[in-house]
């Protein structure tokens, strides 16, 4: 046994003694987790936040997060006697001063890129496969929430270097905190310490982003992460996979192997892009001015459904008295995005009063079988769409020779047209998919072998699919939508909460009315016995017919 | 699989003659029957290893010999710092190949047969309940919570306020607003200076169809007393020179000079400074949200999320010439807010 081996036993045997490091070790070294390629993208979250953490440490060694003003003597020729902030002239005194300094700080902006994306991504398959249902539902919270977080944190650490571009974006945020209706105002000169800009907000910004924040967001990934562990994984359907087993690898050592490695491989990859593609060329921008700007000015991606949300917005503003009313700002910046994430957050708790279903999932659903539910998302995926894009509808005329005119009118338009036109098609092509899986299983896969029968019909035949593919397809869950209750039940007494009911019980048909019943056994057992008989038959048919004279046949 | 645990783990278990699907059989990996297999993947992991280590050294060889301040054009990709490029592509390249050899280990050598473990209801059993139940009532009787209301009151009087200092003290994050965000520093008589240059303007010195960003003269003095840049986020104007017959409206009676108006350059929306200018419409066009505003027509809003028009700044000429301010801005100049009449 290898000298390592040994040392690390004997370390642990000394660790034992003094908390119960083995009996942990017993029960999770070998802990099951199942094997997917999505299960990889909450890892890429994970993997991205750690890296944050490191280089973000980093950065916090040189950055000066003040806005006192300098001059800048650094080695960037073009900004040198340019008079800037501090916190601007650290940046780029990190960008060109200190070696491997730019590395660290795009290797910072892409990894907060990618941290964001992931986390939308391991959410939409969260979402698409209905793992957030009971028990995991604290733990969609938890994960929504820190989409939010991300954000609010992603936004912060773009803002800090103070160039031209994230000042610009911070104005934009300052107006539309002064939209607030009562309190906006104050809120203002609360954050900024005055009237904007003064000189607080840069090392105010600079705690909420290194403190307050990554504190929030660690506890949060731990706990989320506590609540994997303890939940177990979820896993698709398969042979031998029901919903009271875990079938997969163990934690030790093919899951310390492979998740391990993948966060060596999702940092490498991050750092191969930083050196390769340059982020965020604050240099370029110059240092922030409040009365300059630059044309084509484009938020990081994940700010940019709010300003699509905001371009798009008609210019309403009323006066109630002797008060204004910003619902230009207020509506699409605040209201809008405090709608999306309430209803992100509360969807398990909708979903499972709408169906009913109170019981334990463990085995995920296949996105066609929940049709309503992956409809609903790929709308919201739409009504997302639509406002990042026109987040960036400036770029999109300008590249395209288009009129920013007629495309925010698109938008205007789109957004109540585009979401409702995915959302029946997405459910369309779902039926589409539970019927075919009920072929499937009814007639088994189409052979590409057509066969000619005397009389001059041409049939294909089927042959029955593998039993993975129906232990696959035979996981679909049916559920009756709820019946519609009556006014009164047999003694003439009106039914409580009635109202109530019937939304309830129309949302549920809403959910499962289109649903292709899967098969029973019986059923399928009748399809077979029937195909078997058709198929003997013309068979018998065939070998009576070759042997009669030729002759006969081509009468 | 039956179920023994109390909860109904799967409460659509829709038609009861649920088919049992037996875990496939496993199948072997080459590596798993060819010991030379075996052996070639064990190479090609400490291949990678030794690479990575390599990458590291070089690393730090490029730490030590490539300076910040020399570049290389890479054509297609861009100017690259070279430093920058040369450190990631080793530290890149030595991190990637420690994850590729981990995982390439994981499904080439170690053992690839699936385990099943079993699940168990989430939640505690019945008698875990009924004694945490127990405990907890037990100690609500002890406490004498329940008996004595006055203790619980005051409690709950005391905790209410308890955060209220917390809250208090977050006052002196900023003065209040007052009447500051009504105001800028134009005044009557304030010179026109050219915002790059800091030269005064005089109304011969713009031509028809031009655009000049401009400030009031004294806002470098002001801004280093202030120390911060709030005087200018809110000062700042821009000028533009049309024909006099071709200016349809004005905010008010003779606020412009031989068809100079001066206007806010803060966008109404949400405060972008504007110059996107188009001389033959009058149009100013917000490169940030699109508000557009026709600067002949009083700076209304003719496209965009803006709900107002731009404040146009009234001015004249002094008596040596130059453009000045007969007053400060008639409105708040940039974005909305709520104690705006």
């Amino acid at each position: 046994m290898s000298v390592i081996v040994k040392e690390v036993g004997r370390a642990l045997g000394r660790a034992d003694e003094r908390l119960p490091v083995a009996s942990g070790l017993k029960k999770n070294l070998r802990k099951v987790f199942p094997d997917h390629w999505s299960f990889m993208l909450g890892e890429i979250a994970l993997y991205s936040f750690l890296i944050l953490l490191l280089t973000g440490v980093y950065l916090t060694i040189f950055f000066k997060p003040s806005m006192t003003d300098v001059v800048y003597h650094g080695s960037y020729q073009p900004l040198v006697g340019v008079p800037m902030t501090e916190a601007y002239s650290s940046a780029l005194g990190i960008s060109f001063d200190v070696r491997g300094g730019l590395l660290i700080r795009q290797i910072h902006h892409w990894a907060a890129l990618f941290f964001m994306a992931a986390m939308m991504v391991h959410m939409f398959r969260i979402f698409f496969t209905g793992a957030f249902r009971k028990p995991r539902e604290f733990n969609w919270i938890i994960g929504g929430s820190m989409i939010l977080i991300g954000l609010l944190e992603g936004f912060a650490g773009y803002s800090l270097p103070d160039d031209l571009l994230s000042g610009v974006g911070v104005r934009i945020v300052a107006g539309i905190v002064e939209s607030i209706p009562i309190v906006g105002t104050y809120l203002l000169f609360f954050i900024f310490g005055g009237q904007y800009p003064g000189t607080d907000f840069i090392p105010r910004l600079y705690t909420f982003h290194v403190l307050l924040v990554p504190g929030i967001l660690l506890a949060s990934v731990g706990l989320h992460l506590v609540l994997v562990f303890y939940h177990k994984h979820t896993q698709y359907p398969g042979p031998g996979r029901t919903n009271e087993n875990v079938v997969g690898f163990p934690l030790f050592p093919v899951y310390t192997a492979k998740a391990g490695g993948f966060f060596f491989v999702v940092f490498g990859v991050t750092v191969l892009i930083s050196a390769l593609v340059t982020i965020n060329p604050i240099w370029a921008y110059g240092p922030y001015v409040p009365d300059q700007v630059t044309a084509g000015s484009q938020p990081d991606w994940y700010i940019g459904f709010v300003d699509g949300a905001l371009r798009a917005f008609p210019s309403w503003e009323s006066q109630f008295w002797g008060h204004t009313w910003s619902w230009n700002i207020f509506l699409p910046c605040v209201v809008l995005p405090g709608l999306m994430v309430t209803a992100l957050l509360a969807y398990p708790f909708i979903e499972s009063w709408v169906t009913g279903d109170t019981g334990e999932h463990h085995l995920l659903d296949r996105p066609r079988n929940a049709a309503t539910r992956t409809s609903l998302g790929a709308m919201a995926i739409a009504f997302y769409g639509v406002l990042v894009i026109n987040g960036a509808n400036d770029i999109i005329a300008a590249a395209f020779n288009l009129s920013i005119n007629q495309l925010t009118w698109f938008t205007r338009i789109g957004i109540f047209i585009i979401p409702p036109l995915v959302f029946l098609s997405t459910h369309r092509f779902c039926m589409g998919l539970q019927r075919r899986d009920r072929e499937l299983l009814l007639h088994g896969r189409e052979s590409g072998q057509i066969l000619r029968l005397p009389h001059g019909e041409f049939i294909e035949i089927h042959t029955p699919i593998s039993d993975d593919q129906k232990a696959v397809i035979l996981s679909k869950r049916d559920i009756a939508p709820l019946a519609i209750p009556a006014a009164t039940d047999q003694n003439g007494v009106a039914t409580p909460g009635l109202a109530g009911k019937k939304i309830r019980a129309k949302l549920s048909g809403f959910f499962f009315q289109d649903n292709v019943a899967r098969p029973s056994a019986a059923e399928i057992e009748a399809a077979h016995h029937h195909a078997h008989e058709v198929h003997d038959h013309e068979i018998t048919e065939l070998h009576e017919a070759g042997k009669q004279a030729p002759s006969q046949l081509t009468d | 699989m039956s179920n023994s645990h109390g909860t109904d783990l799967n409460v659509h278990a829709a038609t009861g003659d649920e088919p049992v699907f037996p875990l496939p059989p496993h199948h072997h990996r080459l590596t798993d029957t060819d010991p030379r297999a075996a052996k070639r993947a064990e190479r090609q992991i400490a291949t990678m290893f030794i690479l990575s280590a390599l990458g590291m050294v070089g690393f730090v060889v490029a730490y030590v010999m490539v300076p910040t301040t020399s570049y290389l054009d890479l054509g297609p990709v861009g100017v690259l710092q070279t430093s920058n490029l040369l450190l990631g592509l080793t530290f890149g390249t030595a991190t990637l190949l420690i994850g590729v050899a981990a995982i390439h280990w994981a499904k080439k050598l170690m053992a690839d047969e699936e385990i099943i473990d079993h699940r168990h209801p989430v939640g505690s059993t019945d008698e875990d309940r009924e004694e945490a139940l127990a405990a907890f009532n037990a100690g609500v009787a002890e406490s004498g919570f329940a008996e004595r209301p006055l203790l619980r009151r005051t409690l709950i009087a005391a905790l209410a306020l308890f955060p209220i200092p917390l809250i208090v003290l977050l006052k002196d994050m900023g003065p209040l607003p007052g009447d500051s965000l009504r105001h800028t520093i134009w005044r009557k008589g304030s010179r026109i200076v050219i915002d790059v240059s800091g030269q005064p303007l005089r109304p011969e010195d713009m031509s028809v169809g031009s655009l000049v960003s401009a400030s009031p003269a004294d806002l470098n003095d002001i801004q280093e007393a202030e120390g911060n840049q709030n005087a200018r986020a809110k000062a700042s104007i821009i000028l533009v020179r049309m024909k006099p017959g071709e200016i349809v409206s004005e905010q008010g009676e003779g606020w412009s000079y031989q068809g100079i108006l001066a206007f806010s350059k803060i966008c109404t929306h949400v405060g972008c400074p504007i110059a996107l200018y188009q001389q033959r419409t009058h149009h100013l066009l917000c490169p940030c949200h699109q508000s557009t505003f026709d600067l002949a027509d009083s700076g209304a809003v003719v496209f965009g999320p803006a709900a107002r028009r731009m404040p146009q700044l009234p001015i004249t000429v002094d008596n040596e010439g130059y453009l000045v301010a007969q007053s400060d801005f008639h409105e708040p100049v940039g974005p909305s807010f709520w104690e705006r009449p």
